[in-house]
């Protein structure tokens, strides 16, 4: 039996599905703005921020809508907060894109580093880490999702590496310290992109097998006692 | 909601019911636990209301049933030959779709049931048919007309009127066969207040047909499909993550 339910899922799938692609040439624009000191790239992710926002309060309204007209239940009760969940998580992540952004555009001011930390070699991770659980969510791949999960560990220890580098920098050379703080800067949003790129993961494998994987730990859902 | 340890009321084992020729149920075992709520739901003609009605023998009634396997209330079992079945529906009441009340007095209709069980005396028939009013929150509403005709009263009033009628002589188990489904969405809600409240010291067996009155009022869940009990767990599991997916198709309404 097709339900009319499946038409609006849909609908609201495709719309957070455009709202990721709009993310991600946000993340992808900031990054290239600040390792190629790329102003005008800079100035699009600022430009787009309202999109990304608007995405959110559309999708929250679709979200409430299904809450209060369809009170799913099981599997499609899932989907339905894993939406939720990953539209917040979105636009958090829309939210440092802008951050790398501006830190772009101060950066693009200073004298450039004739070495930067290993900041591209972070954002080739980060930006892989959004894209695969983004799919994994998309394409129901609660593999993949887990996949991303293992990530964490190596994000952590560049962002560490990253921030005794431009300390080390700072210290040594007084006239870089500007440009130091803002690779800090960038590391830090990076790490939280990773972050919220794993929330994304998480929910995949919450919605597809029913299992809260939050915080390292792995437990079916709903977690007893009630 | 009651944890694991909770005693178990309830056993029926392997039980299967024939309408004559037809199979209604086909080898149901489940354990019902003490106060706590447990929903039986699915489709039409899935044998939930059959298996309800074997808890008080109320299939007895019907022409032609044959029943196999065991069903036991504290251990006894209910289809044993010396059973008093006038007994075993005291402790096991029933509460029916359409309320039923008797074409007396609100009074009346509380005091009957202790009046048969012997107690004449009326200021202990006024106590209990009190406690019975107020616990079944309808006390409020009828104790300035006690003795006006229970007909005269809502449907959602005359609902808790049974539920009163129920109480009075002092059941352990109350069965509820889809109770709210005649009733407006705030009577329901009454109903559903009400059995919430009364789990604290009853044992209930709801059938209903509204998925979401299952979810909002029991602590387990069974599913039943075609005279099978297909899945039975925890109400948050059943409504979250059930395990087959025969039960998710049913209870997102993909089945069919």
């Amino acid at each position: 039996m097709e339900r009319h339910f499946e038409k609006e899922i849909q609908q609201v799938t495709e719309r957070l599905s455009a709202m990721a692609e709009q993310v991600k040439e946000s993340v992808t624009a900031s990054l290239h703005s600040f390792l190629a000191r790329d102003t005008a790239a800079a100035q699009s992710v600022l430009d787009n921020e309202h999109v990304i926002n608007e995405f959110e309060i559309g999708i929250d309204n679709d979200v409430v809508r299904f809450f209060a007209l369809r009170q799913p239940v099981a599997v499609d009760l899932r989907l339905v907060l894993a939406i939720q969940k990953i539209n917040n998580e979105l636009e958090r992540i829309g939210d440092h894109a802008v951050n790398i952004a501006e830190s772009s555009k101060r950066y693009a001011m200073l004298d450039p580093m004739r070495e930067l930390p290993d900041l591209f070699r972070m954002s080739e991770i980060v930006a892989g880490m959004l894209v695969k659980s983004l799919e994994s969510f998309f394409t129901k791949n609660s593999e993949l999702a887990r996949a991303q999960l293992l990530q964490d560990d190596e994000i952590d220890r560049l962002n560490r590496a990253i921030i005794l580098t431009s300390i080390d920098i700072a210290k040594t050379t007084p006239a870089l310290i500007e440009q130091a703080i803002e690779c800090i800067r960038v590391s830090k949003n990076l790490e939280r992109i990773a972050d919220l790129s794993t929330n994304i993961a998480e929910e995949e494998i919450f919605h597809d097998q029913a299992r809260m994987v939050k915080h390292r730990t792995d437990t079916i859902v709903p977690p007893f006692p009630m | 909601m009651e944890d694991e340890i909770s005693k178990i009321v309830i056993r029926a084992a392997a039980v299967s019911l024939w309408y004559g020729a037809k199979r209604a149920l086909s080898d149901v075992t489940m354990e019902i636990r003490e106060k706590c709520v447990t929903a039986f739901i699915g489709p039409s003609g899935c044998g939930k209301s059959t298996f309800l009605r074997l808890f008080n023998r109320m299939n007895d009634l019907i022409e032609g049933v044959r029943i196999t396997g065991s069903v036991t209330i504290d251990g006894t079992d209910i289809y044993r030959d010396s059973l008093d079945v006038v007994d075993l529906r005291r402790k096991v009441g029933m509460i029916f779709q359409k309320s039923n009340p008797f074409p007396k007095s609100v009074y009346e209709n509380v005091a009957y049931g202790p009046r048969i069980q012997g107690i004449k005396r009326k200021s202990d028939l006024d106590a209990i048919v009190e406690r019975c009013l107020r616990q079944s929150a309808l006390w409020d509403e009828v104790k300035d007309g006690l003795y006006h005709s229970a007909l005269g009263l809502s449907g959602g009033q005359q609902q808790r009127l049974c539920i009163a009628r129920a109480l009075a002589v002092k059941p352990e188990i109350l069965l509820m066969d889809e109770p709210a489904s005649a009733l407006d969405p705030l009577s329901t809600a009454k109903i559903e207040e009400l059995i919430y409240t009364l789990k604290t010291d009853y044992t209930i067996v709801i059938v209903t047909h509204n998925m979401q009155q299952a979810s909002r009022v029991s602590d387990y869940t069974a599913f039943f499909y075609m005279g099978e009990l297909v899945e039975y767990d925890k109400t948050p599991v059943m409504f979250t993550s059930p395990k087959l997916k025969r039960t998710e198709d049913y209870i997102t309404g993909r089945f069919g």
